[in-house]
């Protein structure tokens, strides 16, 4: 058997780290974050059951990892729209939206959920692995606005509660009406008490579910967390790690920095077009995919299937039927509910059409695959 | 957990049952408990040509590939295909899930490999569960 993993000394972690670790979860590093990828099988976890229950009923998710930028003052929205290839002119408050933060070559700084909290007030959600990048980016991008730029991401225990029964899950710890908060919108409540708790109906998940913002301290996050375990018994609430978040996530086609998007990928070849307002007259990176439009994309995001036995993972080769390599894989995994093989990948546009043969290159043999429509999954919908 | 006394273990965490000439292989509690889920589970043809130490094989969890390495010489004479429909039988039961059936080439070989006993220590000082 292969090497196991072990944590760097200078590793982060959240407030909830202990927590995690008491109740046996495998840990990982992930972005300098020692975070849990799964919970265990005694406890009736692992990364398949945690997927299904997100699926089926209910999971909740430590995201603290994440960071929180707030953006505030009478200039908040035009600094935003700035930065910010969505319109945030559309959110009314207590609406989000997901977005991307650009370089002025159209690529990608960030991915970002953006909530409008008041008036002139702004909440953008960002990776884990990009807060300090992203905090600068946007301090340094904004100064001519007349806006506060805080940096609030060590300020909040972030939990993500995903599934069917999320919504009753959470209902029960909260005065909020959630049955009034459609998705992507927030409210404010009390949630286990806690007054004035950030309540935003989002997640990475392709399901329905919330995402709680509350104080940082380990104490209180234990609590909410513990609180949460409770009350989702009844539902069979599991915890669930980095693992079954990215099988979940690639299942719904939501794509992870670093992978589908990044520093040298523009918004057309990852096909984030409907994200991207290009009518807004201004924003970093319109021109240059103004230009990138005109002359066409050389390459696009598409989701593969495994036809022939195999798994293809992050960073494997993407062939023709005729063997000559075309693109990459930039996410692979086994896919738990669907109970199939799949991949996102960049090849060539001629590539593109559903069903169209390809392989991928596993272990120096190409293996089977076809194109398939995206999102691979997605959620039922509800009966009125 | 207390490793079966009928067999032979390597620090890459497969087991080696030798019967004369002839042996059968698998990977350990251990190994699936540290994989987690096992989804995958690829293995040499018949008639294949093992090296000791050499890789004869992957099996897959959700999140990774892991080789699976040859505890000693030999030629492959059986492969266990339901591995290849149910791999989570190795999850359930690591210990009689076995994967390839071989002929030795030097059955002395299985002799220098860790006891049950030291195979115990050396997991438990890995930092192992």
């Amino acid at each position: 058997m292969s090497a196991v993993e072990t944590t760097a000394p200078t590793v982060r972690k959240t407030a909830l780290n202990a927590v995690h670790r008491q109740m046996g979860a495998k840990m990982v590093d992930f972005n300098g974050w020692d975070m849990p990828v799964e919970y265990p099988a005694s406890i009736g976890c692992g990364i398949i059951n945690e997927h299904m229950a997100v699926r089926t009923s209910v999971g909740i998710f430590d995201v603290s990892h994440m960071g929180d930028i707030r953006l505030a003052g009478p200039q908040a929205l035009a600094a935003v729209q700035h930065i910010s290839m969505n319109d945030a002119s559309r959110l009314a408050v207590g609406q989000a939206q997901y977005s991307a933060l650009l370089y002025p070559q159209g690529t990608f700084v960030d991915d970002v959920i953006v909530h409008r909290l008041g008036e002139d007030e702004y909440l953008l959600v960002i990776n884990a692995g990009t807060r300090e990048k992203d905090f600068n980016w946007v301090r340094d991008n904004t100064r001519q606005f007349d806006c506060a730029v805080e940096n609030l991401s060590d300020d909040f225990t972030q939990i993500a509660i995903q599934g069917p029964k999320g919504v009753n899950t959470l209902q029960k710890l909260t005065d909020a009406d959630l049955s009034a908060v459609k998705f992507y919108w927030i409210t404010r409540g009390t949630v286990c008490g806690l007054k004035n708790i950030l309540i935003a109906r989002t997640g990475y998940t392709a399901e329905d579910g919330f995402e709680i913002y509350i104080p940082a301290d380990e104490a209180t996050s234990a609590q909410v967390w513990n609180e949460i375990l409770s009350a989702g018994k009844e539902f069979n609430l599991v915890p669930c790690g980095l693992g079954a978040r990215n099988t979940l996530r690639l299942e719904g086609k939501m794509p992870l920095y670093g992978h589908e998007i990044s520093d040298t990928i523009n918004v057309w070849e990852a096909g984030l077009d409907r994200f991207c307002k290009m009518e807004k007259p201004e924003f970093i990176g319109r021109a240059a995919l103004e230009k990138a439009k005109a002359a066409g994309v050389k390459r696009t995001l598409l989701g593969l299937e495994m036809t022939e036995r195999g798994i293809a993972r992050d960073g494997y080769k993407v062939l023709d039927s005729g063997g000559r390599e075309i693109g990459y894989v930039t996410s692979g995994s086994p896919a738990p509910f669907l109970k199939k093989n799949i991949a996102l990948a960049y090849v060539p546009p001629e590539f593109g059409a559903v069903g169209t043969s390809v392989k991928v290159e596993i272990r120096g043999q190409g293996v089977g695959a076809q194109v398939v429509p995206t999102p691979f999954y997605k959620r039922p919908k509800k009966k009125p | 957990m207390s490793y079966p006394t009928d067999r032979k273990y390597t620090k890459q965490h497969e087991w080696i049952q030798a019967n004369g000439s002839t042996a059968t292989i698998g990977i350990t509690d251990h190994a699936q408990e540290a994989l987690g889920d096992i989804v995958f589970v690829e293995l040499p043809k018949v008639g294949a040509e093992l090296v000791a130490g050499k890789p004869l094989g992957t099996v897959e969890s959700v999140k990774a590939v892991s080789d699976i390495y040859a505890p000693a010489s030999g030629t492959v004479t059986e492969v266990n295909g339901e591995l290849a429909s149910s791999p989570e039988a190795v999850n359930k039961d690591a210990h009689s899930s076995w994967m390839v059936k071989l002929t030795l080439k030097n059955p002395g070989e299985v002799d220098t490999l860790l006891s049950a006993a030291d195979y115990e220590k050396y997991v438990a000082e890995e930092g192992g569960h």
